[in-house]
């Protein structure tokens, strides 16, 4: 029988894996992770869960450890944070180009220098080229959900792709919130056992990571760009049966008040959460929130639809291209709505783990209704920044 | 042709039927009156390119052979000659 009780996020993505039956584990402790890998080393100690769990000298060997193990095609899970996820940058690219279908959570946190260990996105975004899946949740119950997803998108024929589930560090990880615990035959019933096209056997001998010469990489590449596509439609099934069984559903995005509202907030991750207190309270149909749950592969034509309605938009994120001047998010949401006449605001919030205030939403609802009477308005503002500090 | 997902290889030992000698720009030619039959040669190999036939002579696989000269320098006999390749 599935239970209730009352967990921190990092326990949710604990139970998700041992609920998941996974197999090994490779794991670098960082903050503010660190209680997802201790709550699994401590289900393998008991007897919980019988996985191996594999103690490495850095986040570079842990995602090594886990392709060697996801090579041999066992489910794997690892899960990192910030510069523990930089580390893993190159090893990224190895995961997903071996098409081995790993799971990891990154507890989103700042990336240094100066030294920060609270909660931004930067991390992750900063690997969203890396042919990774990245699904970012807003609460510990989607958290937990996603992880179980997650391996159900990932080792689906068709995709055969990594996949990130992205949660705030803290704001998720170290607050405790009601979960509902699957049962383990609900999750065996969801997620069928793993068997992979290609594994390394002794008995049937492949080259796995061979080389790919200049007449061929193209068309490697060109593979991961159509598994991402069929990423979309099996994220979707996987949403859908996810939703008959345990009765909880998520969609590729969330659309909250959208059905009358000119005026959109977009974001990702639990800043939705706050959003959504606010537009509550607020109490106006015409703005409405958008949230971007898989945020690779990018579900446009869900967006362009969520969106037909909209007249500006406003991301709000937590993190910035460096140079460009703006969120990752935001460009992509003006790529997405070109040609619409949709005008596309962007707020860069709650960088380095500064909070981010109903007032500071407000702002930007504020900012996008001038837009909306035709007032000109900043293109991108800084949320609660401190100009005098500058 | 197609490929294979993530550029798995599947058949074992298919490496062979890719011929890497082509960027050789010096051959080793061995003198097999001056060979000592040290074995050397066949040991430093970086490739597998050098044999040891029956009669207990040393052979170059030139489809192999990248002409790296390891073995000329290996050898305690000076018993191979690096020759320029020359059409």
């Amino acid at each position: 029988m599935p239970h209730k009780d009352v967990m921190h996020g990092s326990r949710a993505v604990a139970e998700a894996v041992k609920l998941c039956g996974v197999e090994v584990v490779a794991a670098y402790p960082i903050t503010p992770q660190t209680h997802i890998v201790e709550d699994i080393a401590e289900m393998v100690a008991n007897g919980e869960l019988k996985a191996e769990y594999i103690m490495v000298e850095s986040e570079h060997s842990a995602m090594s450890a886990c392709i060697g193990a996801s090579a041999t095609g066992a489910r794997v899970f690892t899960a990192t944070a910030s510069q523990g996820l930089a580390l893993m940058h190159e090893v990224l690219w190895i995961a997903s180009g071996m098409r081995l279908p790993i799971v990891m959570v990154n507890a989103n946190r700042a990336l240094s220098a100066p030294i920060n260990i609270w909660n931004d996105q930067s991390d992750s975004i900063a690997e969203r080229d890396s042919g990774w899946i990245q699904i970012y949740v807003e609460t510990n119950q989607e958290a937990l959900d996603s992880v179980i997803q997650a391996y159900r998108i990932a080792e689906d024929r068709e995709v055969l792709l990594p996949v990130m589930v992205c949660m705030d560090g803290f704001v998720l990880t170290h607050t405790v919130e009601p979960v509902e615990v699957p049962d383990e035959e609900q999750v065996k019933r969801y997620l069928p056992e793993l068997h992979l096209p290609h594994v390394l056997d002794p008995e049937q001998p492949v080259t796995m990571g061979s080389l790919g010469d200049p007449n061929y990489y193209m068309e490697f590449r060109k593979q991961q760009e159509l598994a991402m596509e069929n990423a979309l439609r099996v994220a979707m099934q996987a949403d859908e049966e996810f939703k008959e069984i345990f009765g909880r559903g998520y969609g590729l995005i969330e659309e909250y008040n959208l059905e009358n509202a000119e005026i959109v907030l977009v974001t990702m991750g639990s800043l939705a959460g706050t959003i959504k207190e606010t537009l509550d309270a607020l109490g106006d149909d015409g703005v409405g929130l958008l949230r971007i749950r898989l945020f690779r592969p990018f579900p446009k034509e869900a967006v362009r639809r969520a969106l037909s309605r909209a007249k500006v938009v406003n991301v709000i994120e937590k993190d910035v291209s460096i140079g460009f001047g703006e969120g990752a998010l935001m460009t992509e949401l003006k790529s997405v709505l070109y040609g619409s006449g949709i005008k596309v605001l962007g707020t860069v919030a709650g960088l380095g783990g500064r909070d981010i205030t109903i007032a500071h939403i407000r702002e930007a609802i504020e900012r996008a209704k001038r837009a909306l009477h035709g007032e000109s308005v900043e293109e991108i503002a800084w949320a609660g920044l401190k100009e005098e500090a500058l | 042709m197609k490929v294979n997902i993530a550029a798995c290889i599947t058949e074992p030992g298919s490496s062979e039927r890719n011929k890497t000698g082509g960027w050789r720009v010096f051959r080793p030619v061995i003198n097999n009156e001056r060979c000592i039959d040290c074995g050397s040669c066949w040991i430093f190999c970086p490739d597998a390119s050098i044999t040891r036939e029956e009669n207990g002579e040393y052979k170059v696989n030139l489809d192999f052979c990248k002409g790296c000269g390891i073995c000329a320098n290996e050898c305690p006999s000076e018993a191979i000659e690096m020759v320029l390749e020359e059409k």
